[in-house]
This record gives C-alpha cells, structure tokens and sequence, in this order.
C-alpha cells in the first residue's frame, strides 16, 4: 500500500467521521429544542417560540451564548483536570458512534467486537464525571460525582447482562449481525423474546445517561446541578452535549437491540411492505430511536426523582436478578429453538454439528 | 489510619430548594445526615418593630408581606385582632366575604405548597398545573383589590369594598386576537361570584389531576412515605399547627375548635393523617383543597343571597364613602382624622388566632391608647415548624431534607418576619 492509498483512505475515515458527528451534533441541538418544546406542551407552557420562526433558532442562540461565554475556573481547584474532565466526558459519546450502524452498510467500523466497544465507551464516560466532580473544588460537585460514579458503575451491570442476552439472541457481537438477525417481520424482533431485557435495559440506559427520574447527579433541588455546578460556558455545554449525545445513543441502539434497527416494520405484510419499500431504512432507524427519545423526554415530564439509596436497590436487587433469571429462560429458548426467533442455533443444529462431525 | 471526618455542606441561602433564603448547615455522613442547623434571619424586615410606628391600618399591607403565599389570611388575623380589642363586630357579609377569601387564599396557599413539593422531589409538572389553578385565583384577587398578590383588602370593621359585579375582561391586542380574547373571556361575563362558581365547579377535577400524577406515584411513594415522621405526641410538644399537627394524627384546626367569623354556619370537614410522614401531611392538604373548595361553594351561596353592607357604619373607624364627605361637613372631618391620625384603640392587650394555611397564625398587639400598637407580636407557624427541622431530617438522606423542607411548607415572609 502506498503512501497516497493510506493518505486518502484516511481522509476518508475523517469524512465518515465528520459525516456522523456534524449531524449528530445538530441532532443534538434540536434535541434540546424539541424536549423543551415537548415538555413546554405537556405543562401548559408553549416553550421556546421567540428566537426565528416557532423557536427553531434557540439551539443556534444558545450554542452562541455558550461559546461567548466565559469559562470560570473557581478557586483552589485543578486547572488541568478541571478542563480535561468534559473532554474525557464527551469523547467516549462521540466514540462510541463509530460502532453503530446506520442502513446495512452504513456504518464507520464494522467491527465484530462492536457490542464490547459499545460497554466499554459507555463506562469510560464515567471518569470524566468523577474528574469533574473533584476538579472542582465544591462539595455540591463532589456529592454529585460520586452519586453518579455508583450509579453508572451499578447500572452499567444490569446494563452488561442485557447485552449479553442481546449477544445470545443474535449470535454475534457485530451489530450489524444483531440487526440481521432480527429480520423477517416485526414479529421476529427481538423485543419479544427479550421483553423483560428490553425493559431492563432501556430503563438502565435512562439511568447511565443520568435522565430523570434517575437524575440525581445533577438533581437540581438536591445538589443544584451535582458534578458541573462549576462549569460554565462552553466547558459546561461539553456535559450538555455529551449527556444527549448518550441519550441519543441509547435510544439508537434500544431501536437496534430490540426493534430491528432499520428493518421495515411492515415486513412480510401484504401491500404495506411493497408499499413502504422504497424507505430507506436509515429513515426507520431515526424514527425508532426518536420514539425513544421521546420515552425519555415524557419520563422527565412525569416522574418525580428517586432518591440515592432507591436507585441502587431498583439497579442491584431488581434488574440484575432479572437479567440473570432472563439469561437462564433465554438459554433454553434458544437451545429448544421456540418460535422462529432463534432458527438454526438451537439442538437440532448442535446434534447435525455433532453428527456430522462424528 | 486516615482521620474519617463528617462533611459540612452549606445548604443555601442560595439554593434552589431552599424556598427563599433557608441556609441549613448540614453534617453528613456519606449521604446520611447527621445533623441540620437552619439559619435564619436573612429575610428579616423588622416587621414588628415598623407596625410600632404606624397607625394601626397602615400595616394591613405588612401583613400581606409576612406569608407572601397566603396575603388575605394574614391580614385577616391582624384585622381581628384589632377588632376584638375595639370591640367591633363587621357586618355578615363582610365576615363571609372574608372567611371566602381566607379559603381562596388556603387554596392558593397549597397550590404554590403542591407545586413547589413537587418540583423539591423532581416532579416538574404539578407545579405548572398548579400555577394554572392559582392564576385563576390571583385574577379573583385582583377583581376584588386590584393587587394580585398584596391585595390589603380586609379592613378593621369589614373589608375594603363590596365584591365587582362585573369581572375585568381581557382585551383584543397584537399577542391575542378577538377569537382568542373571547375564549379567554368566556367564564368572566358575570360578576366575581360567577367567575368564583365556575372555578369551583371544575377545581376538584383539577385537584384529581394533581393526584393522578403524584398519589399513586411509585416513586412519589417512595420519596414521600415514612420520611420525616413525626409522632403526635412530639408533633405537640414541638409546638406544631395546621397541616403540619393534623398529618401526624392530631384533629386540630382553630375553624372549628376556636370558630371565628362564620365558620360555625359552614360544613367542612378536617382531614388528619394517621402516620405523621410527608405522605401523610400531602394527603392532608390536597384534602384541604377540597374542603376549601366546599366552604367558598357556600360562601358563595350566601353571598348571592345576602346583599348588604360590607363595612360597619362607624366612621370613627372606617372612612365614609366619597359621596356624603361632599356636601357632608361631619363626614368629611372624619374622613380627615383617620386618613391622618387614624383611629386609636383602647388600652389593653390580645391574642388572635386563626386557622391559617400553614397552621396557627396568631397576632398578640398590646395597645397603650394611642394610634399605634405598643407591641405587635406575630407568632408565625413556619417557625416553630422549621425549628423541629433537625429532628425530622436527622438519619435521612440528603434527598430527604429537600424532601422535609417541602413538607413543612416555609416561607421566609413568616419565619423571618
């Protein structure tokens, strides 16, 4: 391979690369706007609507107010970890990207390792957290750091054995894999032989991404805002951003474990299939995660905040048990092969393995 | 081995939950609280200390200021107060206009208490639906004083004036069009009676709507159940009232085991907890809500039937009207003296106790004579519940206090004073 070869295939991965982050980005933004919006109706209120027609310019305002504004570094705090720390949140939610695909083959890395990369960026976020919660020299910040140090890392094992049980129902780590394996109809998706995974993991995934009623990180009328009460301007809007990257992350991935990721739902039903074929399925992927996105959203306008010791009770004595009773029922599911979830992986496959390998 | 050391965290003045400027210097451990110190005194206006300086009806308006979420009722003690040590009596009608408004404020009082307890335990909704019931309410307010908040509407021998018969109406501008306008003025074509008869028709469903959202809640259980006991026996020797003494099980409310004005003709009933926890203390004013809703529902009954006077026809102590200080040469020299000196009370000291929203609100004013109390006393509910704040938070959570703070419904108006 020559010089040039490896110069514009890199350049290529940094097109992909910024392909994926500048509309994740934007995403974002109009995340912010949409949950005010939505959270604005479901109270009463009417939510942004002064900024350019509707509201529609507010994320653009508020993006320029954080990037004017000043970031304060208080006193007796670590300069250098103060500042690192929103790095160190945000990069591993931008990372985390590379993994997740798009359309079959939409997607940055197709490694076959994809669903360990996945937990393992998921967790690193969680230094940042803590970083900040120390760098900054508060206690509100340093309450706020550890409640969301035990948090992730509590969640994050519920969150672990429902990927395990998502790894057995498609048989491989590749998410692009998972996805295929669903294929068939929206009744050979995953979320019904995985129900109570699904719950699991979708709740836990509101928990990782410190959404209410699992906020208390930053539970504002507890801690004020918990781990980035120090931060201001654009090192706070680093939190900001990473926050709902992760949540958009999460509602991505719930449409991808779960719901056929960018599968017509109208596969294999006469007429609405045919119908509905010229979609592309990038377009069903965004409109599952953004069902999701709006679960969170709806949460956050209905639920009063659990308190600390609740929320290791619901992670440690619920959802674990749950996983693990559920990873047990699925091994036999799998194996006795019932329903046509799970074709050609179960003992009628291992005995014609075994047969003809003797 | 490491020195392990408790963790002090300062808990306001400048706190989101704080509801004002409550600064409570908390020991924890880990999570626990070991210990709270409320301190307070950041909001103090040295509210006595001005009414000693002022004729008796110029702070009417003070009192609007000390509870500034419940305005009519603490008017309504200091105004009795007055009028017990003259020995005046104000007229049915404005005894019922008061005791109605005294309701409208209860309701408006535990509005802001729901919403504001909601937001403290995370549920931001509550809050905005509440503030949608209380604007309704300040628009009454506002119809009958001209004050949405501050209305100084009770005077010492009645109330300021009669109620409107016709509400204000809103008005066609470049934010709201005719078709809007009309909408918004749909249930504001009779007088204030009927706009009051209307909001009481649908308030209870609205009380039920806060209820699905939070009573049968999980986790509302889970934050509000078992926190912050606090026993009958204790709650008495802590010196509680209102909903705070009757969620831990005490039947005690000054409306009926003290009646004052026309409470004795009214039928309510006083719900009481069983427990003594936050829960229990929720379940107590949502009820009250309700019990407010009947009382105004029957105080508006009577009012439409009973025209009459609304204040005493003594002008040494209530102005004339306009008309007769025209061409009536007595009336307009008292209308003179009590605009300037004001009217004194004879010598002599009382205590009145009323049934307020957040518990017993008492005024004790001694009088020497002259135009002026010689020492006005106001014996705040909030405070002697916020004294007990260490002993209800002590072994609970950080979340917890936020919680207890709530419960125990303080405004700094009061407390600090």
């Amino acid at each position: 391979m020559d010089f040039m070869q490896l110069v514009t295939e890199g350049l290529w991965i940094v097109a992909k690369i910024v392909m994926i982050l500048l509309p994740l980005i934007l995403a974002v933004a109009y995340t912010t706007y949409a949950e005010r919006k939505l959270i604005g109706y479901m109270q009463l209120r009417l939510g942004p609507n002064r900024v350019g027609p509707k509201g529609w310019l507010q994320p653009i305002a508020d993006v320029i107010k954080l990037l004017m504004k000043e970031v304060v570094v208080p006193s007796g705090a670590n300069k250098t970890l103060f500042l690192l720390a929103p790095i160190l949140f945000i990069a591993p939610s931008f990372a985390a990207w590379a993994v997740v695909p798009f359309d079959a083959e939409l997607v940055l890395s197709d490694t076959n390792a994809g669903l360990l990369y996945l937990l393992a960026m998921t967790s690193i976020a969680v230094y940042g957290v803590i970083i900040a919660g120390w760098a900054s020299n508060s206690r509100y910040a340093l309450i706020g750091s550890l409640r969301s140090a035990s948090q992730i890392v509590s969640y994050e094992i519920a969150m672990g054995f429902a990927l395990v049980a998502v790894l057995m129902a498609g048989g491989s780590m590749n998410l692009g894999d998972i996805v295929e394996a669903q294929n068939g109809s929206a009744l050979h998706w995953f979320w019904i032989p995985l129900f109570p995974i699904l719950v699991v993991y979708w709740i836990s995934g509101v928990a990782e991404t410190n959404r209410a009623p699992f906020d208390l990180p930053e539970g504002e009328s507890e801690i004020v805002a918990g781990f980035h009460v120090e931060y201001a301007g654009m090192a706070f809007a680093l939190f900001f951003l990473a926050e709902y990257a992760n949540m958009i992350l999460i509602s991505v991935l719930t449409a991808l474990f779960f719901f056929g990721g960018w599968l017509n739902p109208f596969q294999g039903i006469p007429y609405l299939e045919p119908a509905t074929a010229w979609i592309p399925g990038t377009i069903w992927l965004l409109l599952k995660a953004a069902w999701f996105l709006f679960m969170m959203i709806w949460l956050r306008a209905t639920f009063p905040r659990y308190r600390y010791d609740q929320i290791m009770r619901l992670g440690w004595k619920v959802f674990i048990p749950v996983t693990v009773v559920w990873l047990i029922v699925l091994t036999f599911w799998i194996k006795l092969e019932w329903g046509w979830w799970f074709d050609g992986r179960g003992l009628a496959q291992l005995a014609q393995t075994v047969g003809g390998a003797s | 081995m490491a020195e392990i050391r408790n963790y002090t965290v300062n808990f306001g003045p400048q706190h989101p939950a704080a509801h004002g400027v409550l600064r409570l210097i908390l020991e924890m451990d880990g999570e626990t609280v070991v210990r709270a110190d409320p301190h307070i005194g950041l909001l103090h206006r040295a509210t006595e200390k001005l009414a000693e300086s002022k004729p008796f009806n110029q702070s009417i308006g003070y009192m609007d200021r000390l509870d500034y979420v419940s305005m009519m009722c603490n008017e309504h003690a200091y105004v009795m107060a007055i009028e017990k040590l003259m020995g005046i009596k104000p007229p049915k009608r404005a005894q019922y206009i008061r005791v109605m408004f005294a309701e409208v404020t209860r309701i408006l009082n535990h509005l802001m208490w729901l919403g504001a307890h909601g937001l403290d335990i995370g549920a931001m909704t509550v809050f905005l639906y509440a503030f949608r019931e209380r604007e309704s309410l300040m628009d009454a307010y506002e119809a009958v004083s001209g004050a949405r908040m501050h209305a100084t509407y009770f005077r010492p021998g009645g109330v300021y004036r009669d109620l409107p018969e016709k509400m204000p109406q809103y008005k066609v501008s470049k934010f709201s069009n005719q078709k809007k306008v009309d909408e918004l003025n749909e249930n504001r074509q009779g007088s204030l009676l009927d706009y009051l008869w209307n909001f009481t028709e649908s308030f209870p469903d609205r009380v039920d709507e806060y209820e699905t959202l939070l009573t049968d809640n999980r986790i509302w259980k889970q934050r509000t159940v078992g926190v912050g006991v606090v026993s009958p026996e204790r709650a008495l020797q802590l010196g509680f009232s209102g909903p705070m003494l009757r969620g831990s099980g005490i039947e005690w409310d000054l409306r009926k085991k003290q009646p004052y004005e026309v409470y004795p003709e009214l039928d309510f009933d006083i719900p009481v907890g069983s427990k003594g926890d936050c829960y229990d203390r929720y379940l107590v004013r949502i009820e009250e809500m309700r019990q407010s809703n009947r009382i105004i529902r029957q105080c508006i009954e009577w009012l439409r039937d009973n025209p009459g006077p609304v204040m005493l026809d003594n002008h040494k102590v209530t102005p004339p009207n306009r008309e007769t200080m025209k061409n009536d040469m007595e009336a307009l020299i008292h209308h003179f003296k009590l605009f300037t000196e004001g009217y004194c009370v004879p010598e002599g000291e009382v205590y009145v106790a009323t049934e307020h929203p957040k518990g017993e609100f008492g005024i004790y004013l001694t009088s020497d004579g002259a135009n002026k109390p010689y020492r006005l006393k106001i014996r705040a509910p909030g405070f002697a519940h916020l004294s007990a704040m260490n002993e209800m938070v002590k072994g609970h959570m950080l979340a917890d206090v936020v919680a207890i703070i709530g419960t125990q419904d303080i405004v700094f108006g009061e407390i600090d004073r």
